[in-house]
């Protein structure tokens, strides 16, 4: 195909070609950094727990008031849930994966630092790992002569007594190799603030943290050996169990004592999709705004086409009565729109690169992938195809006759 | 002459009904996305307090010790117990108050018992916020000083708990302690709950409102953040090293502002002189819009939708002027005519531009059905201000400003062209 009778064509019209142009440029910037972003939303909504996820209930329940018999009514309540048939493990935690309360702590490998190293989050709970379905990837778990209650930790913390402290940490995968990258962590020390130490007897495949504010941090987490009477409760069952031994907990603990008052309870499934529901809405949005920008530009390729065949009808026709084939006009037609597309995607790489780069600043976005670029390119080169087709098959169908019309 | 121009333009783009229905459906469609978004973006960050929002002031201090201090560090939100208190002593400005959220488990003559969102606060709280009341009124700093078993309670609340009656009197139990209930609030939500934006920053007020000194007697739960340093065995200690508290001062006039300013300058010098630390130790007090400002209060999504929103209406803008400038040129002949039958330049850049409206209005009429529908869409989704969205007469108004700008703008370079076609040569050529 000849190309620079086009280019001469397309210079008799050169405003509305570098509309054109810009239209598809603007279209090509847009949408490859619309789409990054929605691949970005949806990686971050895969984030892995480290939990078993489709096993596990969770039930909380309010502090009402009375603060003296927490334990023997957790020791009590515990011993309930864990008769429900269905049930194989029990935990009373402080905090579960992807709640919204938190407890965290700066950590140092050294305790005289000044500064901390990293900020982790410390849950609490005995047989927590078990109950979650927690993996261990070396050393062991933490055992029941570990386990110390929150009440006497706090108190030996005050008086700094290390020997009624915590002294073993379970941490996970990522926050291990943070810490020392390449080696083992097991029998390594840890301090928490900076008087506490702490000896790693085991790593975790993963737990995610609550309350995720750096989502590099998502997997900074310990499992202290402490003991936790907060009404916070964790079930694990089989999957297809879990709404009947939900139901089946609330009426067992409101038998034990009518005045309680449960505030959350859910299966876990649910608080990853509640967890997540503002990245899915506005992956949600960004798949609209881009199907709609797309049906844009190709609406505007057709308008403009359209006009351009109308407007060469005759020298169509002239062309067509000199011996032009309808497959020569088709291709014309296509060439042209390859030739504006092409220019408008180049441009468009361009200028998605600078979104990117204001993305960047704003919003901590990474570097957009090389591989956007030419999977944007194609994408609007097809659309452009597609779009010019129409036009391009009425300027095809162009009798020869026409040359000899006047207008 | 407009109405002339306005029958041929009506005319004109009967001519040709798919080009123009595609030119009203590409405005429309740029309209509605970006009147949506700017709604969002004009709800959330609109004054909470409009009346107000100058005079009331967050206040800040950074009294960590030189261990925990690092230079350049912002001034934390929050103050400790030992700080508030002592400004709340000195009472230095018009109005001021120390506050913290909370959650407590309130149980009522029948039923089960309820879990309720509380605000534990001084005095001042209810004037310096310009709370209505329905019934009662609030507590005095007397209360706050005897640790008065006191509360106010939400119209919500009264009406749940005692019909709507006038409750000013009946006991309020809370832990197996009795709370006398002093006051009933009218309706009152503060969007955003600018006072504290740590728990939910969006949505109804508390339902439940004690004295801070009463909450801390009976060991009420607080929430929100909770930042401490050193071993703590009572965060709420008189004197824990903890950041927990929110400070508000109301400063009405600038003389105040300055003064008080001073005074928390020479209350840092004071802590300081005391051993406390040996950094400056900076002072920060922002009013209200300030203070939502530096806390990025509208949503890092509302504002790259936005972004995203008006990118969208300039690719359909561009749009709309290459198929305008098709269609203008591709009248070239009639233009022609026009001219040389004594139609001025002028006279054919008008007719273009009406024209251009006439598609304006009509995609804005279209952009404003879209906005509607994409607002009940926003309002469908799960974030903590969906029902607050609205569109609002303002933003009415703009939406049809924008349309008509936004086409007049589209129609101004190929209304430009077609004022510039050469009569004898486009006669010629037909």
């Amino acid at each position: 195909m000849d190309i620079l009778p086009i280019l001469a064509t397309l210079r008799r019209h050169k405003v509305t070609a570098t509309l054109l142009i810009l239209q598809i440029a603007l279209t090509c910037a847009i949408v490859c950094n619309a789409v990054f972003l929605i691949t970005q939303r949806l990686h971050r909504m895969d984030m892995p727990s480290g939990v078993a996820e489709h096993e596990l209930v969770h039930l909380r329940l309010a502090d009402i008031g009375r603060r003296d018999d927490e334990k023997a009514r957790t020791a009590e309540d515990l011993a309930l849930l864990r008769q429900i048939p269905g049930v194989t493990e029990v935990a009373s935690v402080n905090q579960v994966p992807f709640g919204n309360s938190s407890n965290n702590s700066g950590i140092k490998l050294d305790p005289k630092q000044s500064q901390s190293t990293l900020n982790m989050t410390t849950y609490f709970g005995e047989n927590l790992a078990q109950a979650f379905g927690v993996q261990l990837v070396s050393g062991r778990m933490l055992q029941p002569d570990d386990y110390m209650d929150f009440d006497a930790v706090v108190h030996a913390a005050q008086a700094g007594d290390l020997k009624h402290l915590p002294s073993v940490i379970v941490i996970t995968q990522a926050l291990a190799e943070r810490l020392w990258p390449g080696q083992s962590a097991l029998g390594k020390q840890i301090y928490l603030g900076s008087e506490v130490p702490l000896r790693v007897v085991g790593v975790v495949r993963g737990l995610v943290r609550p309350s995720i504010w750096d989502d590099a941090m998502a997997q900074y987490t310990g499992i202290l050996p402490v003991r936790v009477f907060d009404g916070n409760y964790i079930l694990r069952t089989a999957p297809g169990e879990r709404d009947r031994v939900l139901k089946a907990a609330i009426a067992a603990l409101k038998k034990s004592d009518p005045h309680r008052v449960v505030i959350a309870q859910h299966i876990w499934d649910d608080m990853r999709s509640d967890f997540f529901r503002q990245d899915r809405a506005m992956a949600v949005l960004l798949v609209g705004v881009c199907i709609a920008l797309l049906v844009v530009t190709a609406l505007g390729i057709v308008g403009l086409g359209s006009f351009w065949v109308a407007q060469r009808r005759r020298q169509i026709g002239v062309r067509r009565a000199l011996g032009a084939t309808r497959a020569n006009i088709l291709h014309y037609f296509q060439t042209e729109n390859f030739l504006l597309a092409t220019i408008g995607i180049g441009l468009g790489m361009v200028l998605a690169y600078g979104i990117n780069l204001f993305l960047m600043q704003h919003y901590e976005l990474p570097r957009l992938p090389a591989i956007y670029f030419p999977v944007g390119a194609v994408a609007l080169w097809l659309i452009g195809q597609v779009a010019v087709l129409g036009p391009a098959l009425r300027a095809a169908a162009v009798p020869p006759v026409v040359a000899t019309r006047s207008v | 002459m407009i109405s002339y121009y306005l029958d041929l333009a009506l005319r004109s783009l009967k001519r040709n009904k798919v080009l123009t229905a595609l030119m009203v459906l590409a405005i429309a469609v740029g309209i509605g996305t970006s009147m949506t978004t700017l709604t969002v973006m004009h709800v959330l960050s609109g004054d909470p307090i409009p009346q107000k929002s100058a005079d009331l002031f967050r206040v800040g201090l950074n009294v960590f010790p030189d261990d925990n201090f690092r230079p350049g560090d912002k001034v934390p939100d929050n103050l400790t117990r030992r700080d508030a208190e002592a400004l709340l002593r000195d009472a230095r400005a018009d109005r001021q108050a120390m506050m913290s959220a909370g959650t407590m488990v309130v149980t009522p003559a029948q039923g089960d018992p309820l879990s309720l969102e509380a605000r534990y606060t001084t005095a001042d709280f209810f004037a310096m916020f310009a709370v209505p009341f329905r019934f009662g009124h609030g507590w005095d700093r007397g209360d706050d000083g005897h640790h008065a078993r006191v509360a106010v309670i939400s119209a919500a609340l009264n009406d749940q708990l005692f019909g709507g009656r006038d409750s000013t009197g009946s006991m309020l139990q809370v832990g197996g302690q009795s709370l006398r209930i002093v006051g009933v609030l009218d309706d009152w939500s503060m969007n955003p709950r600018f006072y504290d934006l740590s728990n939910g920053r969006f949505g109804d007020s508390e339902q439940v409102f004690v004295p801070l000194a009463t909450a801390l007697d009976l060991h009420l739960a607080t929430s929100g953040t909770m930042n401490c340093w050193g071993n703590v065995p009572d965060e709420h200690a008189a004197d824990a090293p903890c950041l927990w508290l929110q400070y508000w001062a109301e400063l009405d006039a600038p003389s105040t502002r300055r003064a008080y300013r001073q005074y928390l300058q020479n209350y840092m010098a004071q802590q300081r002189q005391a051993g406390r630390f040996t950094h400056p130790g900076q002072i920060r007090l922002l009013d209200v819009m300030q203070w939502l400002d530096a806390k990025g209060v509208v949503p890092s999504d509302v504002r790259l939708q936005v972004w995203l929103a008006l990118g969208f209406l300039g690719i359909c803008l561009l749009n709309t002027v290459g198929l305008l400038l098709a269609k203008f040129l591709r009248r070239s002949g009639e233009i022609s005519v026009r001219r040389a039958l004594g139609a001025s330049r002028r006279a054919i850049f008008m007719q273009c531009l009406v024209e251009a409206g006439v598609v304006g209005l009509a995609g804005g009429v279209c952009g404003l059905a879209l906005a509607g529908l994409g607002l009940v869409l926003v309002r469908h989704q799960p974030t903590d201000y969906a029902g607050l969205i609205r569109m609002d007469p303002s933003m009415l108004l703009a939406t049809f400003v924008l349309a008509l700008l936004s086409s007049l703008l589209a129609g101004l370079l190929p209304a430009w062209r077609a004022m510039h076609v050469a009569p004898a040569v486009a006669l010629k050529s037909n």
